[in-house]
């Protein structure tokens, strides 16, 4: 019998491979209306806090190092007014295998498919994710498809991404690397029924649960070596994840720090354009991502998204390309840490917002990055200049995504911009809500929950939008 | 020319521009979704533009046009960006060096 390969009749088969593919029955949350069971989901993975934290320490994951970084807090104390400057501290993650906070994500779901039985995972991934999932595969013993967007139609390909397709390589994984369009999502679907394999998707339960243990890890830390919470913990936002987790696990250490979201402002480009896609010089934490995943959570590779970032956080901002550019060089020659580019976009924020702060006060990065050939400042400013980008020294308010990007004159330019979370939080409930005209008390409270808000605030909302 | 069992890269057309997505922006809408796999080579002998078919490293069979004999990664540290220089001084002369 010969299945037909369609790209329509293989996306109508979607929630039946997913199903093969994650062990998972979503249709078990839903509610029938906009309502879903998070929390029962989020709770099925069987695991608790605990059981992850002993899992990603058989896979050598967690536990890294909490770095202040002194000089950087000193430069930013010259930025700012006298007695601001909050002491600025980052969660050096690229010391995990693979070299980011994703092996925590990855390490769950790889446990679990290897549990099940699965003889090897795929995932679809042009970033730290693949590289993740092979080291963990790796030493779970299970084969490993890492899928990635990674050329124009001139097969030209991101430098970035080209070096995670050399990493994952090197950890034993096969690359299937595909031109620029969302039509990924086929090509995956396509091998998982091909192949049997697990879905390790970023988006399920396992993947988002595995990034818990950072956030109860940076509390307890804290609390160890320093006797104190954190104030602030900022966060790279791409498609919510990270900071999900990271909210999640202080939640469940009991801290209330204020959780910030930082992306790259990618404002005009167009993710799925093929003449953009090399025009941009960060393929993940960028607003492209940031903030679609947040307003429209449930977009991901599985029926429903366990990063659901709207729920847990409480400001986000920008940041401009030339600015992380510039912290990450300011990081390597005040810090002696040299990092990847994108890992430090929540830096260049905090950089910033630890001068609205008081001397006295925290603020934590929650990741590092490792860097490469490739995935480093340098050949990523080539690069851009090389396709035609103009980098120069100047104010970054004058940087235009896809045309410039501006390392800024002096660190004092650097400028962490508020997004306005109102206008996020009515655009997730008008997509939550489209198509559905009787809401139920528990949709009214599902969206309370979504938002980070209460019931009075969704129903005037939804006056507002009607 | 490759030999059976050599490691190659072949290409292949996933979807024509008349297969793909309807929601894409025109610049990409008219393109094809194209694949690159990296593979054993299963023929006798193949060249450049010959049809053939690989195993990947997972066990895999797959097709397409063999495309590299000898695929390997060229990335690299790029050009000299002289601003990094700059930056690096300025935040050490700050810090460290008075700024006046």
């Amino acid at each position: 019998m010969t299945r037909d390969m369609s790209y329509d009749a293989v996306m109508a088969r979607k929630n039946e491979i997913m199903k093969k593919a994650v062990g998972m029955d979503f249709s078990k949350y839903e509610s029938g209306s906009v309502a879903f069971d998070y929390e029962g989901m989020m709770a099925d993975t069987g695991y608790t806090l605990e059981d992850i934290i002993n899992i990603q320490k058989q896979f050598a994951i967690g536990d890294t190092h909490i770095i202040e970084l002194k000089n950087l807090t000193a430069l930013a104390r010259k930025c700012a007014p006298a007695g601001k400057g909050a002491r600025i501290f980052v969660k050096d993650e690229a010391t995990n295998p693979s070299g980011s906070f994703k092996a925590r994500r990855a390490a769950t779901s790889i446990y679990q498919a290897k549990k099940m039985g699965y003889k090897g995972a795929i995932s679809a991934t042009s970033g730290n994710y693949g590289a993740a999932v092979a080291a963990t595969c790796a030493m779970a013993g299970l084969k490993c498809i890492v899928v990635q967007e990674c050329y124009d139609s001139r097969g030209i390909g991101q430098p970035e991404i080209v070096e995670k397709a050399r990493k994952c390589e090197a950890l034993g994984a096969e690359v299937v690397q595909l031109t620029v369009g969302p039509e990924l999502f086929y090509s995956v679907l396509i091998m998982l029924e091909e192949t049997g394999y697990f879905n390790a998707s970023l988006y399920s339960p396992y993947g988002i649960a595995g990034v818990e243990t950072l956030g109860y890890e940076i509390a307890q830390q804290f609390r160890r070596d320093y006797n104190t919470d954190p104030d602030v913990v900022v966060c790279s936002n791409a498609g919510g994840g990270n900071l999900t987790g990271t909210a999640r696990g202080l939640m469940k250490a009991g801290c209330k720090a204020q959780i910030v979201a930082a992306s790259v402002n990618l404002k005009g480009l167009h993710m799925a354009s093929d003449d953009q896609f090399n025009k941009k010089s960060f393929t993940t934490s960028h607003t492209g991502f940031g903030m679609p995943f947040a307003t429209n959570p449930d977009r991901s590779d599985v029926p429903r998204s366990a990063a659901r970032p709207m729920r847990y956080m409480d400001r986000y901002v920008t940041v401009n390309q030339g600015e992380v550019f510039y912290i990450t060089e300011a990081l390597a020659s005040l810090e002696g840490l040299e990092k990847g580019p994108a890992g430090n976009t929540a830096l260049a924020a905090a950089f910033y917002l630890a001068q609205e702060m008081d001397e006295n006060q925290t603020i934590v990065v929650q990741e590092t990055e490792y860097t490469g050939a490739g995935k480093h400042i340098q050949p990523q400013l080539s690069f851009a200049r090389d396709n035609g980008i103009e980098v120069r020294l100047g104010n970054p308010e004058e940087e235009v995504p896809g045309k410039s990007i501006i390392l800024p004159e002096h660190p004092r330019l650097i400028r962490a911009r508020d997004v306005d979370l109102n206008k996020m939080r009515h655009s997730l409930i008008r997509n939550k809500t489209e198509g559905y005209d009787n809401l139920t008390d528990e949709d009214i409270a599902f969206l309370a929950a979504e938002t980070k808000t209460d019931n009075a605030y969704v129903l005037q909302t939804l006056k507002e939008l009607r | 020319m490759s030999k059976k069992n050599d490691y190659v890269q072949i290409h292949r057309t996933v979807l024509t521009p008349d297969l793909r997505s309807k929601n894409l922006p025109e610049e990409t809408h008219t393109k094809p979704l194209e694949m690159w796999v990296k593979g054993y080579l299963q023929e006798e002998s193949a060249n450049v533009g010959d049809s053939v078919t690989v195993i990947t490293r997972t066990g895999r069979v797959a097709q397409g046009t063999l495309c590299d004999e000898a695929p390997h990664f060229e990335h690299s540290w790029g050009k000299l960006i002289p601003e990094l220089l700059h930056v690096g001084d300025q935040v050490r002369e700050i810090v460290f060096g008075g700024e006046e």
